[in-house]
């Protein structure tokens, strides 16, 4: 899941080495703190927060087959 | 796709060759050695070596990160599928097969629609120009296509029936489009749409 998250978030940047992501496992929920540079914000953020969207979405489909629950924050 | 044939003393010349008459990186062709030639032996038995180099144009680039971006991210969902992806008019069209479809799909294709709007943007990130990418699971979307137009000629003669419009449920851009076109021809009504996504739906009134 956490690779998941790096693929995701790197392809969707323009600086891939700077793409940091933190799990955080507890009993039945995973959770992702995202962390991109500066400027790469806006492309894993989007419009109103629609990339941010279609990014959960996908965890949660990937989460939800291993039955937990899924959180993604972007810091 | 560009195909070039290419000599030089040795094979490396005859890349170098290609990659600067066409202003590209290595990563964008494709070698096929024809002929290794040889050196020989005080200008003796010298042959040059032999080239044909396909040079990958924007498309080709496209097609590439889209295969990898879905491949990769199907992947380490944990779920094992075969990817097919093909060119159809302007578009990309990839199609995914699985046995465990309904992960991909989603509750009303919500997550094939995340992974498709995603799979926009990666392939079109460093583009010049815009090029659309259709993700379909086990023909999920041509299923829904027949049954969004079915629905739309239902409510068409409801419309017709009670003379009053009716509003459809909120859908996407793709849906409503589907709807638009499946009743453009009919003379009797005609179709809009109102509200704000992600509640934007489509109103079929009767035409005046």
């Amino acid at each position: 899941m956490k690779e998941l998250v790096e693929i995701l978030a790197k392809s969707l940047v323009d600086n891939p080495d700077q793409v940091v992501v933190k799990e955080i496992v507890e009993a039945n929920e995973l959770r992702y703190e995202l962390n991109v540079a500066e400027t790469d914000m806006g492309k894993v953020i989007g419009k109103q927060g629609r990339i941010a969207k279609a990014l959960r979405i996908v965890l949660k489909a990937a989460a939800n087959k291993e039955q937990k629950r899924v959180s993604l924050d972007i810091v | 796709m560009i195909r070039v044939e290419q000599t030089g003393k040795t094979v490396e010349e005859a890349i170098e060759i290609v990659l600067k008459e066409n202003n590209v990186t290595k990563e964008d062709i494709n070698v096929t050695i024809i002929d290794e030639g040889k050196k020989g032996f005080l200008g003796f038995g010298t042959k040059e070596a032999k080239i044909v180099v396909e040079i990958k144009d924007e498309k080709d680039k496209k097609k590439e990160i889209a295969l990898k971006f879905i491949t990769e991210v199907v992947e380490k969902m944990g779920i094992t599928a075969t990817i097919d992806i093909r060119e159809e008019a302007e578009n990309l069209y990839i199609e995914i097969d699985s046995s465990d479809i309904g992960i991909i799909i989603g509750r009303r294709g919500e997550t094939l629609d995340a992974l498709q709007y995603l799979a926009g943007l990666v392939v079109n990130k460093k583009a010049s120009s815009w090029t659309r990418v259709i993700l379909d699971a086990s023909g999920y979307r041509k299923r829904r296509e027949e049954s969004l137009i079915d629905l739309a000629r239902k409510k068409a003669d409801r419309v017709k029936h009670t003379r009053r419009k009716v509003s459809l449920e909120p859908m996407n851009p793709q849906e409503r489009r589907i709807i638009h076109t499946a009743l453009q021809d009919d003379p009797m009504v005609t179709t809009f749409s109102e509200g704000e996504e992600p509640y934007r739906r489509v109103v079929i009134a009767l035409k005046k």
